[in-house]
């Protein structure tokens, strides 16, 4: 059984003549426990596919399995959710600037039906590395790198098996990034995560994960290992001038 | 004579728990070339850029020595005098094209307002000037875009043509606050390819603010490396990699890398002794 399998996706916008197709037969499958990550150019689909998984891109067709199961259409039971969580771009857009720390997390540990709120809110923040005396706080009392640890916080508080990264540190600054890249490694390994990851960042993806799919205008033009990617040994041409252009900068 | 010089440049925030210093008595020069500065956030670069504006906005305090554009002090000015200055003899990009377009107006009434303001012409004109503006940013379909609300362009198209309406005056400096970091790397590469052009072409100076070091040493002459409000390291860029400075070391050292494969990035550990320390002299 593969953690996530993705068979044939297309995903559009609009209809008639206004339609856009954000992603064209995409297929890729991601082993549990693996970190598999998407690339490419902003408009090429990568976070489309995430967002279809998760239901917030609801006109899509072809076959999505998460850990067995076939998801339909845009409704997703809480069982999926219990699964599947997923780590936006922007901590400063995705966290409520009306409630604590405390608020956000307890009330999602209650979504999901969990017991002993009090001592999970406070297991959670040690996982994510904030302790205890960041509870009370509201997010414009956080930094972004803090303020992504609480969003990470609250993807971890159902307990899922697969994590969603949406560019986690592309708002970050290189020093804050290197942090949450850290606790992200660290926490695949103690709760055996399998990450599915979404960045323009090559050699962000190529430290997070093992594989990889090369996106562009909404096709996977090529899946390689990460190590290929170090070796500079990618096939398609659009990856190589990727490729290129990031070690150019 | 340099085209500009700041000397020891001060910007003040009151609060209620005392005064908070931004910018801690920053002095460097620019000529016509590209002026790195580096730093993480909340480290002052774009403090400085605005500064240089007068963009800082009460209870706001600016304090310099002196601010001066080829021989004229910047501050001395009064508001009329430097709104003659904004736009057509320095021009700023702003890091999110989402924000500093107008979301009501068509990207073609944005772009000829500014062309109109600046000129005294006819709107067909106008319109021929700002198309040709668009097409010199390398964009494809400009007549589209010109009807299209910012909205429905692209990050990396919004960003191109926040950079052709600042380049419609002519400026003699364009401070770019982080002008890429929006971007894709492949746009980022068209970007800056086109900026440098400019500046090679028009010998504009460049101040070119981000958080991206191997992009500043890549494309930029020099560097300021800032820190809590004060610059810790000057080098020239393509040196940069062989900067001394531990904290600049530490930016370094915590990028990921494809060649170098690694379980854990390495983490800046911070040292108190770096915000106490003189501000670093950026001059030539």
């Amino acid at each position: 059984m593969t953690a996530l399998s993705i068979e044939n996706l297309n995903v559009w916008f609009g209809a008639d003549h206004d339609r856009v197709d954000a992603v064209k037969s995409a297929r890729f499958d991601v082993a549990i426990g693996e970190s598999f990550g998407l690339v490419g150019e902003s408009g090429s689909g990568k976070s489309t596919i995430l967002r279809a998984i998760t239901g917030l891109a609801p006109t899509w067709s072809g076959e999505i399995t998460v850990e067995g199961k076939t998801l339909l259409g845009a409704k997703r039971d809480r069982a999926f959710y219990k699964t599947v969580q997923m780590v936006f771009q922007d901590p400063y857009a995705s966290l409520h600037p009306r409630h604590t720390v405390d608020q956000v997390l307890s009330e999602t540990l209650q979504l999901h039906g969990m017991q002993d709120i009090d001592r999970r809110v406070e297991k959670l923040l040690e996982d994510v590395g904030l302790g205890k005396r960041f509870r009370f706080r509201y997010p414009h009392q956080l930094s972004g790198g803090q303020r992504q640890r609480v969003a990470i916080a609250r993807a971890l508080a159902g307990e899922p098996d697969i994590l969603l990264l949406d560019e986690p540190t592309s708002a970050l600054d290189v020093s804050v990034q290197a942090e949450i890249l850290n606790l992200l490694t660290d926490l695949r390994d103690e709760h055996k995560l399998t990450y599915l990851m979404v960045s323009h960042d090559l050699p962000v993806i190529g430290h997070m994960c093992d594989r990889l799919a090369v996106m562009k205008d909404g096709e996977i033009v090529e899946i390689m290992m990460s190590d290929d990617l170090r070796n500079s040994t990618a096939k398609h041409a659009y990856s190589q001038s990727l490729l290129a252009a990031s070690a150019a900068i | 004579m340099s085209l500009l010089d700041v000397e020891n440049l001060w910007v003040k925030f009151p609060t209620r728990q005392g005064v908070f210093d931004a910018v801690r008595g920053v002095s460097f020069s620019l000529d016509r070339e590209r002026l790195g500065i580096v730093g993480e956030s909340g480290s002052g670069k774009s403090m400085t850029g605005r500064a240089i504006l007068r963009l800082i906005r009460k209870p706001g305090i600016v304090e310099a020595d002196h601010i001066t554009l080829e021989g004229q002090n910047l501050l001395a000015l009064s508001e009329p005098q430097m709104r003659e200055v904004r736009g057509q003899r320095i021009s700023m990009v702003m890091q999110d094209p989402k924000f500093s377009l107008n979301p009501v107006m068509t990207v073609g009434d944005q772009i000829m307002e500014a062309y109109l303001l600046h000129n005294n012409t006819s709107k067909a004109q106008a319109r021929a000037k700002s198309i040709s503006m668009l097409e010199a940013v390398s964009i494809r379909d400009p007549e589209r875009v010109m009807r299209a609300y910012p909205h429905e362009v692209s990050g990396g198209m919004g960003q191109r043509i926040m950079i052709a309406m600042m380049l419609i005056p002519d400026p003699q400096i364009l401070i770019a606050d982080e002008p890429t970091s929006a971007l894709d790397v492949s746009v980022q590469r068209q970007v800056l390819d086109i900026m440098d052009g400019l500046v090679k072409e028009r010998g504009m100076g460049l101040i070119f603010i981000s958080h991206d070091l191997n992009l500043i040493s890549e494309f930029c002459d020099r560097v300021l490396i800032m820190y809590a409000g004060r610059i810790v390291e000057v080098c020239d860029a393509d040196k940069l990699h062989e900067a001394q400075h531990p904290y600049t070391r530490g930016l370094l050292n915590s990028l990921p890398r494809l060649d170098q494969p690694r379980k854990h990035l390495e983490v800046l550990k911070r040292d108190a002794t770096w915000s106490d320390a003189q501000s670093v002299r950026g001059g030539k």
